[in-house]
């Protein structure tokens, strides 16, 4: 199974060490990380996806919470709205352009650069949706490609600032 | 006012109550021992070795309940600490590690005596800080103090470059907090009031939390109101007093045979502060089989982590007996209980006559003077303690369970010496004894009061009875028969050496060891046929205990 956890982090050098190192030292498994600044200079946003079971989820939740610099820590629900972006570089020759153009219109891909005989296209969306346009564009040759992991918020009011904070339960 | 790196660390120290700090110089760290040395209110006690200075602080804090603090300078000074980092790590003892590394302009070019010690402790460690500017070490120094005594408590570390132990910044003193317990709602324990209300055969396992949290009081009452027998873990040892009828002994691998029985029998398990390592639970998937299990416990991770259970609380063990008790009524039912004696008076009737070891460790236990504190090493003679010693109260016990580290022992009796001013009784085994035995000059130094036991069989007696049973009996490195007469060592370092050789040594030996106010080793010489029994093996259920060895 596919879990997601967001946290917010202490915004400071060593801490994605913290958290990556106690994944790998408790043993688990890792899809995708990703970290970004916030709207709050101190605190950055994690998205992680765990490939696991119930328990191993509870635990990485429980052994990440312990952490000093993190600070909340969320089980992302499935319903919530989860985005990546992909950069992908394609072999393109003049006489593929239609076909490639197209094919970007169907997905809302943006190409954003364009050789003789390359292009480099954008898209962003759930990654199944990345997964089914690289799909497409294989045979056409992927030169180099680069997808940033998935990052997901939830729906509605409520907030990972308002999760409660294990330091403050004991 | 304006002070330089070094003295606000002297500061924070002072700020904290530090009386006492163990540790070693060097290069990197000479700014901090000269505001040390100018300041002159801490005491510092100079160990062999940086792992003695770690052990310390950790037999220190261990002892006393406080802090306990060491320094050390960069690189190998640094690296020396780890293994006293992490068996402070593994048993949740509260430890604030001092470290000096290169100046900030020398950092990252592999200068001399530069390491990553950060890096190194960032997964033995509670939390660590590098101090790169002056400005921030106040305000780390104190965290650190808080990070290390409050929930779970551990060890944290502090590396503080040279420059900071340098540079000026402003300094205003600062009284420290008392870690806060959070009060436990009634709310929260309904489940486990009822559960209790409901159950025939409870059971109270005491792990180490129930010492860190000071609930030896409240355990009594618990085990009173319901007239529950009482069984301990290794680091639980102390928590209920050993001499009380319903005190049923150590439970786990080695645990008493009463101990198995009731663990199987109990319809209710109450865990308090226990974490149900692979050493107590053994078979983590039956070990609750048919029962209720309620876990105390104030670190999260450590519920359903190894055993599923029926009810948790999270929070502080003292506040959250003391919101139960009041909802608990006094059981009449006493028919567990009885069967406890039973089984305990029947375990204590089939005592076979043992070994040498045995014997001195129970005459120990008869002469040794009051209130002393004990320390132990890992292996044989450290399970027999466990066993045999009645421990009475919640810290005369400092033993490494989680990381099994041997060679813990001296440092830690030099550290609850310092911290208690009691007499220290330090058994070890001749395996142990000599991975840190360098310690006898700083206790020798500092006329410490420690009387070592040194079970000498000439070999790796654990170890050994592993490979006796399940190597068939290929002995490979075990058997090390060294040469070492251990009067004359101690004799060598300005101690007191002593040989106990056969039972009408025992007393004799034994009463002029505790006589001494000095450091007094007793090698006693033992046979490398004494077993730890009774054993579960690893991974098995508690219906399999071996309580009588077969030869094969």
């Amino acid at each position: 199974m596919k879990y997601t956890i967001s946290a917010l982090v202490s915004n400071k050098s060593g801490v994605l060490t913290r958290v990556s190192a106690l994944f790998a030292r408790r043993g688990y498994n890792i899809d995708s990380l990703s970290v970004c600044a916030t709207e709050d200079a101190t605190l950055s946003r994690m998205t992680i996806v765990l490939d696991g079971d119930e328990y191993i989820l509870s635990q990485m939740m429980k052994q990440m919470d312990k952490l000093i610099d993190v600070k909340k820590i969320q089980h992302v629900e499935s319903d919530a709205v989860f985005r990546e972006l992909l950069l992908i570089k394609i072999r393109c020759d003049a006489a593929r352009r239609t076909e490639i153009f197209e094919l970007s219109q169907i997905f809302r891909a943006k190409i954003i650069d364009i050789s003789h005989d390359t292009a480099i296209l954008e898209l962003t969306g759930k990654p199944v949706k990345l997964d089914g346009f690289i799909n497409m564009v294989m045979p056409y040759g992927i030169l180099e490609s680069a997808r940033t992991g998935v990052t997901a918020i939830s729906r509605g009011s409520a907030c990972i600032k308002d999760e409660a904070d294990y330091k403050e339960k004991i | 006012m304006k002070l330089i790196g070094a003295e606000i660390l002297v500061n924070c120290l002072k700020e904290q109550g530090v009386e006492t700090v163990f540790g070693y110089p060097g290069g990197s760290i000479l700014d901090i021992y000269d505001a040390l040395y100018r300041d002159g209110s801490i005491r510092h006690v100079i160990t062999a070795h940086e792992q003695g200075a770690a052990h310390a602080a950790d037999g220190y804090a261990r002892a006393t309940g406080k802090v306990g603090v060491c320094i050390a300078t960069s690189g190998p000074g640094a690296t020396n600490l780890v293994t006293g980092i992490a068996t402070a790590f593994m048993d949740s003892v509260p430890l604030v590690a001092i470290t000096g590394n290169v100046g900030i302009n020398f950092l990252g070019r592999d200068s001399f005596q530069e390491i990553d010690i950060t890096g190194i402790t960032m997964p033995i460690t509670k939390h660590n800080f590098i101090v790169k500017d002056v400005n921030a070490l106040a305000d780390t120094v104190r965290e650190a103090f808080r990070i290390a005594n409050s929930g779970r408590k551990g060890p944290v570390l502090i590396d503080i470059l040279k420059n900071v132990q340098i540079a000026e910044a402003d300094y205003t003193p600062q009284t420290p907090q008392t870690p806060r317990r959070k009060p436990v709602p009634q709310s929260a324990l309904t489940q486990i009031a009822a559960a209790i209300a409901a159950c025939k055969r409870p059971l109270i396992m005491v792990g180490g939390g129930a010492v860190s949290s000071e609930a030896s009081e409240e355990i009594f009452a618990l085990s009173e109101r319901l007239r529950a027998p009482v069984v301990c873990t290794l680091m639980g040892l102390g928590a209920f007093p050993a001499s009380h009828p319903r005190f049923c002994g150590m439970m786990g691998m080695h645990g008493t045979e009463t101990a198995a029985k009731l663990c199987l029998e109990a319809d209710l398990l109450i865990a308090v502060g226990t974490r149900f390592s692979d050493r107590v639970a053994l078979n983590r998937d039956k070990f609750a089989q048919n029962k209720t299990v309620i876990q105390i416990e104030i670190d999260d991770a450590e519920i359903d982590k190894n055993v599923t259970v029926t009810h948790s609380v999270l929070g502080d063990i003292k506040e959250t007996l003391k919101t139960l008790l009041p909802m608990l009524a006094q059981r009449k039912d006493a028919a567990f209980e009885k069967a406890a004696l039973a089984y305990k008076a029947a375990e204590q009737k089939k005592q076979k006559d043992n070994g040498l070891g045995h014997k001195i460790l129970l005459a120990a236990a008869g002469h040794a003077p009051a209130e002393c504190i004990v320390t132990t090493d890992v292996g044989q003679h450290q399970m027999w303690t466990a066993q045999l010693y009645p421990f009475e109260k919640p810290r005369t016990l400092c033993t490494s369970g989680g990381l099994g580290t041997m060679g813990y022992g001296f440092g830690a009796a030099i550290g609850a010496a310092f911290g208690t001013r009691k007499h220290i009784l330090f058994v070890t085994g001749d395996g142990s004894f000599n991975m840190n035995m360098n310690e006898l000059s700083t206790a020798v130094t500092h006329q410490l009061p420690i009387t070592i036991l040194l079970m000498n069989n000439h070999a790796l007696g654990m170890v050994r009875q592993w490979q006796k049973l399940f190597y068939q009996s290929r002995f490979s490195q075990t058997v090390v028969n060294k040469k070492t007469d251990y009067v004359k060592f101690a004799e060598s370092f300005g101690a007191v050496g002593l040989a106990i050789e056969k039972e009408a040594d025992i007393l004799p030996v034994l009463k002029k060891a505790f006589s001494i106010q000095a450091p007094v080793l007793v090698d006693c010489r033992i046979s490398e046929d004494e077993n730890v029994l009774p054993m579960i093996k690893p991974g098995q259920t508690y219906d399999t205990i071996i309580t009588e060895w077969e030869e094969t």
